[in-house]
């Protein structure tokens, strides 16, 4: 045993070797923390399971017509989660459309343009920014962001686009166009410091190949980095769509909460995550409740499938970057 | 405009010169939010951060003054409830994924945790929900405290595997060299080097969470007296600056911003004391 042991054991030879498995701590400790670390396997499942068992005879009763239909009514225990559906998509659209070249073109700047005694702070700033809790946000939103969009952008966007259906009809305040800002506010931070990450991740040998043949420092960026980098930086795009998804609480308080679908972004929408928020704890009947949780059970399966596509995106990107490096 | 041929270096000094300014720009830009929201929080509410507020009950509806004492303290025991859970799981997870494991079982837990951490807050709120409170008839302290430990789990188990594996191989050689066994190498040598980045890990967690409102909702669903027992419902700050924002009270929507104020100076107080303690950080673990 002794001697199949040490084979296997080949990688990490040193420290196992010397490690006498025999010893009952040593057993007792690594069951342990192996248990601690199925943790992450057993709330995957716990989550999948509980949602689904919440909401298990609202399944059988709507089918697939609560994806389809729009209608949410209580009263009348009639459920269709089309516009919260319709909302989440589109506020986090517009949250991506904003943060995307903001984000990219910040971390550029971290990584490839600014002067170097710059780039640290200005990271840091960017992690306090993450620091901020959504509800603080949320509230800023409500009485500081919400007036201003409604007296001054929102106008001139009516004005100026008001002939497309996006931007017509009257201004409420709060709307769908302002839940997207505000998604893309709390989104911005992640997709900046992914995309950071990946472009530090760009061999230096891409640069100086850049610069070997006369290129100027927006040249060699596009060129040799983020041409390079594009792969990961869609990983992390994805990954702040996972976020923007399933933001919660500052939505909620600037998107208007009123489940419709309707073209013009200045009208109120509703999300999935807000209807939860909302609508939870009024739940009175058992269909509501059940009805609320499968619309946990939809943001859960939404969220869970864009994580896995941006974990797997940036693994390839880890594990190609390593064995270049290994090499 | 038209450039020669001559002129063409000319051009392109200008395009990246132009470009370079976006990019400024757009970081600007990236960090005005951050600038915005605490000159607002300062200006509405700094006038309410007194003695009443962290001393006082929320005054009945209607009445004026009052503060948040009971969310306050109420936070913080939700903090102690969710680190109870979440913190021993989450660093002995740790552990696992950097000191044992195959690779592969490793890189699939390491996958899960980040998806993990990618689900919505919320969802943890209606987990919770289904298991706690329907199952004990009520929302508890409980049930809120064991929401923000699962959040804290996935984050501090990959804080606490990374700086783990950057403590060097000799010192564990060193440890097992002299016959001692292996968990307590990893104990008193491992973790104890490690320890600072853990405690970094574990804070960065705590603040996170501290500020999460989504998943106290129906869990601790929010009090407002003071909790007798963790089995009753219970105050939080962020719940209580939630309920006040939405509110139609003037003087709510004053304590909501300071309450709002306080909140993010807790939070931004650990993360600037994180800072100070991860300065020079490879120099410390090592």
């Amino acid at each position: 045993m002794g001697v199949a042991a040490s084979i296997a054991v080949e990688e990490r030879s040193v420290q196992e070797r010397m490690a006498r498995p025999s010893r009952f701590g040593d057993k007792a400790f690594e069951w342990l923390t192996l248990a601690m670390a199925l943790a992450v396997v057993v709330l995957i499942i716990l989550i999948g399971w509980q949602l689904w068992i919440g909401s298990s005879v609202a399944i059988k009763k709507f089918g697939f017509h609560f994806l389809t239909t729009s209608t949410w009514d209580p009263v009348a225990e009639q459920f269709g989660a089309l516009p919260f559906i319709y909302g989440t998509l589109v506020s986090s659209l517009i949250a991506l459309v904003i943060a995307v070249p903001l984000g990219i073109a910040t971390a550029a700047y971290l990584t490839e343009l600014a002067p170097l005694w710059i780039r640290q702070p200005l990271a840091s700033l960017i992690e306090m920014l993450a620091a901020i809790p959504s509800v603080i946000l949320g509230l800023w939103g409500i009485f500081v962001m919400i007036p201003w969009l409604r007296d001054y952008p929102f106008p001139w966007l009516k004005r100026s686009f008001g002939w497309t259906p996006f931007f017509s009809g009257p201004i409420y305040g709060p709307c769908m166009f302002a839940g997207g800002i505000i998604i893309a506010v709390m989104i911005l931070p992640i997709i900046t410091s992914v995309s950071r990450e990946i472009l530090r991740g760009v061999p230096d040998l891409q640069r100086e190949a850049a610069y070997g043949l006369g290129a100027t420092r927006w040249e060699a960026t596009r060129i040799a980095v983020l041409s390079y980098a594009k792969k990961g930086l869609f990983g992390a795009v994805i990954l702040g769509l996972g976020r923007a998804l399933g933001e919660t609480m500052a939505v909620t308080m600037v998107i208007g909460n009123t489940p419709q679908i309707a073209a013009s972004l200045f009208k109120p929408g509703y999300t999935l995550a807000s209807v939860l928020a909302n609508e939870f704890t009024e739940a009175t009947t058992d269909m509501y409740l059940q009805a609320l949780f499968e619309v946990g059970l939809v943001l859960f399966g939404i969220t869970i499938l864009v994580n896995l596509l941006a974990q797997l995106l940036l693994r390839t990107i880890a594990a190609k970057s390593a064995t270049r490096a290994v090499q | 405009m038209r450039f020669e041929r001559a002129h063409n270096h000319t051009w392109r000094k200008i395009k990246s010169a132009l470009a370079v300014g976006i990019a400024f720009g757009s970081a600007l830009l990236v960090i005005t939010p951050l600038g915005l929201v605490f000159f607002y929080l300062l200006i509405n509410g700094a006038g309410s951060v007194n003695w009443d507020f962290f001393t006082k009950l929320p005054a009945p509806v209607g009445a004026l003054g009052g503060g948040m004492a009971n969310a306050i303290v109420g936070t913080l025991e939700l903090l102690a409830l969710a680190g109870v859970i979440g913190i021993p799981v989450g660093v002995l997870g740790g552990v696992y994924l950097a000191e044992y494991g195959s690779a592969r079982l490793n890189s699939v837990l390491r996958f899960l945790a980040d998806v993990l951490n990618g689900i919505p807050s919320i969802t943890w709120g209606v987990v919770v929900y289904g298991l706690i409170v329907l199952r004990f008839k009520g929302f508890s302290a409980y049930a809120g405290g064991l929401a923000l430990a699962l959040i804290m789990i996935p984050l501090i188990l990959r804080t606490t595997e990374e700086v783990i594996l950057l403590v060097p191989n000799g010192y564990r050689e060193a440890a097992l060299a002299l016959g001692v066994s292996r968990w307590k190498t990893i104990v008193h040598i491992v973790m104890k080097t490690a320890s600072k980045g853990i405690i970094t890990g574990i804070l960065l967690a705590l603040a996170r969470v501290g500020g999460e409102t989504a998943p106290l909702l129906f869990t601790a669903f929010g009090n407002r007296f003071w909790n007798h027992s963790l089995s009753q419902p219970i105050a939080a700050l962020p719940l209580q600056v939630f309920t006040y924002a939405i509110s139609p009270y003037d003087d709510w929507h004053r304590q909501a911003w300071a309450g709002a104020l306080v909140l993010v100076t807790g939070v931004f107080c650990v993360n600037i004391l994180v800072r100070i303690l991860t300065r020079g950080r490879g120099a410390s673990v090592v």
